[in-house]
């Protein structure tokens, strides 16, 4: 992995950072409404996963996908818009935070559903194997999804069908507000996995460099053609899980104690070792980023409205066929 | 060229013609490869086609329509075969949430043209959890479009009526009807989704009936005609969206409303229909509009109760007894 790449990693977390601590003060302000739920913890998944694949493959995610989209290109200003639910957000504020879907990178959603993707993303593969298209669908969900249905008929569809997906699992140890020992009677979600038949591993979800090379080999697997490949990522969301959230059923101090794994300390550690660190401005960085989202928040105020007589339409589509 | 064919054949031949024809189009379900289908449909499909083309799924109804859904947003056009309708409720979550809301909930950039076929409908004796009729119910959802041919023909039109919309199509195929026999004509032009069918005209009332409850209308009009009345029996063909024109254009001509219906009475594409008929041509009716539809019960296994809960002929000649009798 070459040293820019890193710095990278460093500035699209960073980004997705800020972005979500802007979210909040704007749903503080009631700009933005609905639910809000933070990807700040578990930037390092997002960035590690999304740099492992090309502008050919596609990528389907939950309703925590701010941190996603924004990995896999979708600008910020489509985004914020979205959250604004203006006509120029990337799901023409028909989706809000939860569904935000971008045709440009691919990006499949944005499902808040839990579970609800990897049927998607059985079909999305099964499509390109079968025209014969050399693609990867990426699927990630929470550990939440573990206890659904779905998410066992479609690993064993994936492997029975060996198509070419890989499958994150974002662990952060809690289904809303229920810890997954309460709601698992194997926490050893990788193992649980792999009794599917398909390679299966932990991953620290905190390091943005393993999680990066783990995908990478996932992704060469994949695209070599032996079939699915699912990665259990160890994260934390270091916030509620929603903007409705007391957050009674955890520790403050477990949350201190992830907190110092916080994946852009761990990244900074990263950039010291290899003496890169001191290499990177990180007031100037702030400010590039800064830019970036006042411009967001810009674009998203200036943005328009969609007009009521629009309100049916895309319920069918437009067009007779495609 | 028009020749007797069974249901069964008919939407075999659809599907044959389709896959044949489209590289993008395969079907998927349980059973529908070596076995050859629950109901036979797809008998011999998957020796022609082989098995990447007519893939036998496992029991997993969500897992393998929600594959359909993502197959179809990227690039093909699936058929998903569904055994009942009452097993569609497995796959509920991915019909709804995803077949029926991407197209919205992406702003217009992911649509969904998957087709899901089931078999739907009691009368075989086969009780509460294989014999019901929720094609209605599916009717109240947007984004989906549904469809429930009853002849031949239909049986036949409709899988490529189906395959060549942009979006979500379930077709209903009533299990009753797969053995029927009526004439094909593989070159006709297909009537469109979302147009109803006049197949006797009348002048004393309008039976709207879909899937088998057609035939029954049909036979019920003939007795009736013998006792001096005309009906009139359309087809509605399309549960999703309603061909409002046809209903309310026969309501203006024979001033007297018969629905015959395999779902239960309330919250009904019945009760629908009859909503849209008052508000849009209340003035023209000449007596309180009638239902037959199946009785307020699971369906149960001992025949003579099964008998009793699905419409029947006798009850729609009487019904339409009654409404005749109202001044």
């Amino acid at each position: 992995m070459d040293n820019a790449q890193i710095k990278d990693f460093y500035r699209q977390m960073l980004l997705i950072r800020r972005f979500e601590e802007k979210s909040v003060e704007l749903y503080s302000n009631e700009k933005i409404r609905g639910f809000l739920h933070l990807y700040i913890g578990e930037e390092a998944v997002a960035v590690g996963v999304m740099s492992a694949l090309s502008i050919d493959d596609a990528v389907l995610a939950t309703y925590r996908e701010h941190g996603q989209a924004l990995a896999r290109g979708v600008s910020a200003k489509s985004i914020m818009a979205e959250m604004y639910g203006k006509l120029e957000g990337c799901s023409r504020g028909r989706g809000g935070s939860m569904h935000l879907f971008d045709e440009k990178t691919r990006f499949y959603g944005g499902n808040a559903i839990v579970a609800g993707a990897l049927p998607l993303a059985v079909g999305m593969a099964l499509a390109d194997k079968m025209m014969k298209r050399n693609r990867v669908t990426t699927c990630f969900f929470g550990d939440g999804a573990v206890a659904e249905g779905e998410f066992h008929e479609s690993l064993n569809l994936a492997v029975l069908w060996k198509l070419p997906i890989l499958f994150v699992c974002e662990n952060n140890l809690y289904a809303m507000g229920t810890a997954l020992e309460l709601t698992e009677s194997e926490t050893n979600i990788a193992q649980k996995a792999a009794s599917y038949r398909l390679p299966s591993s932990q991953v620290d979800g905190m390091d943005v460099i393993e999680v990066a090379q783990k995908a990478q080999e996932a992704v060469d697997y994949i695209q070599a053609g032996n079939g699915p490949v699912f990665l259990e990522c160890l994260t934390y969301r270091f916030r509620a899980h929603s903007m409705f959230d007391a957050e009674l059923y955890r520790q403050k101090s477990e949350v201190k104690g992830w907190k110092e794994k916080d994946p852009l300390t761990v990244c900074q550690n990263r950039l010291e070792q290899k003496g890169l660190w001191i290499e990177m401005d990180i007031k100037q960085l702030e400010d590039e980023i800064g830019k970036v989202i006042d411009e967001a928040v810009a674009f998203a105020e200036d943005a328009t409205l969609e007009p009521l007589e629009d309100l049916e339409k895309f319920v069918y589509s437009q067009e007779a066929t495609k | 060229m028009s020749e007797p064919t069974t249901y069964r054949e008919a939407v075999r031949q659809g599907m044959h013609k389709a896959i044949l024809e489209d590289e993008r189009v395969f079907l998927m379900g349980e059973d529908v490869g070596r076995y050859g289908g629950c109901f036979a449909v797809s008998m011999g499909l998957q020796e022609i086609f082989g098995p990447d083309r007519i893939i036998d799924t496992p029991l997993s109804e969500s897992a393998f329509t929600g594959a359909g859904i993502g197959a179809a947003m990227n690039g093909m056009r699936p058929i998903v075969e569904i055994m009942t309708a009452n097993f569609s409720l497995l796959a509920l979550d991915q019909i709804m949430n995803n077949a029926a809301s991407l197209l919205h909930m992406s702003g217009g950039q992911f649509n969904v043209p998957l087709v899901i076929r089931m078999a739907t409908g009691g009368g075989k004796q086969l009780a509460a959890q294989h014999s019901h009729s929720l094609e209605g119910w599916f009717a109240h959802i947007p984004g989906l479009k549904v469809l429930t041919p009853a002849t031949v023909q239909d049986a036949y039109d409709m899988v490529d009526l189906a395959l060549s919309d942009p979006d979500p199509v379930l077709i209903f195929e009533n299990s009753l009807l797969y053995n029927t026999k009526g004439t094909l004509d593989t070159k006709a032009t297909p009537l469109e989704i979302g147009k109803a069918l006049v197949h006797k005209e009348g002048n004393d009332l309008s039976i709207f009936a879909y899937g088998i409850n057609l035939f029954k209308a049909l036979e019920a009009a003939k007795i009736l005609e013998k006792d001096g009345i005309n009906a009139e029996v359309i087809d509605l063909r399309s549960l999703r969206p309603l061909d409002d024109e046809t209903i309310m254009n026969s309501v203006k001509k024979t001033h007297r409303v018969m629905i015959v219906d395999d779902g239960w009475k309330s919250g009904s594409i019945s009760a629908e229909i009859m909503a849209r008929i008052n508000e849009q041509v209340f003035f023209e009716l000449d007596a309180p509009m009638q239902r037959v539809c199946t009785v307020e019960v699971p369906l149960p296994y001992a025949k003579h109760l099964e008998d009793a809960a699905i419409p029947q002929v006798d009850k729609i000649v009487k019904m339409a007894h009654t409404l005749m009798e109202e001044l």
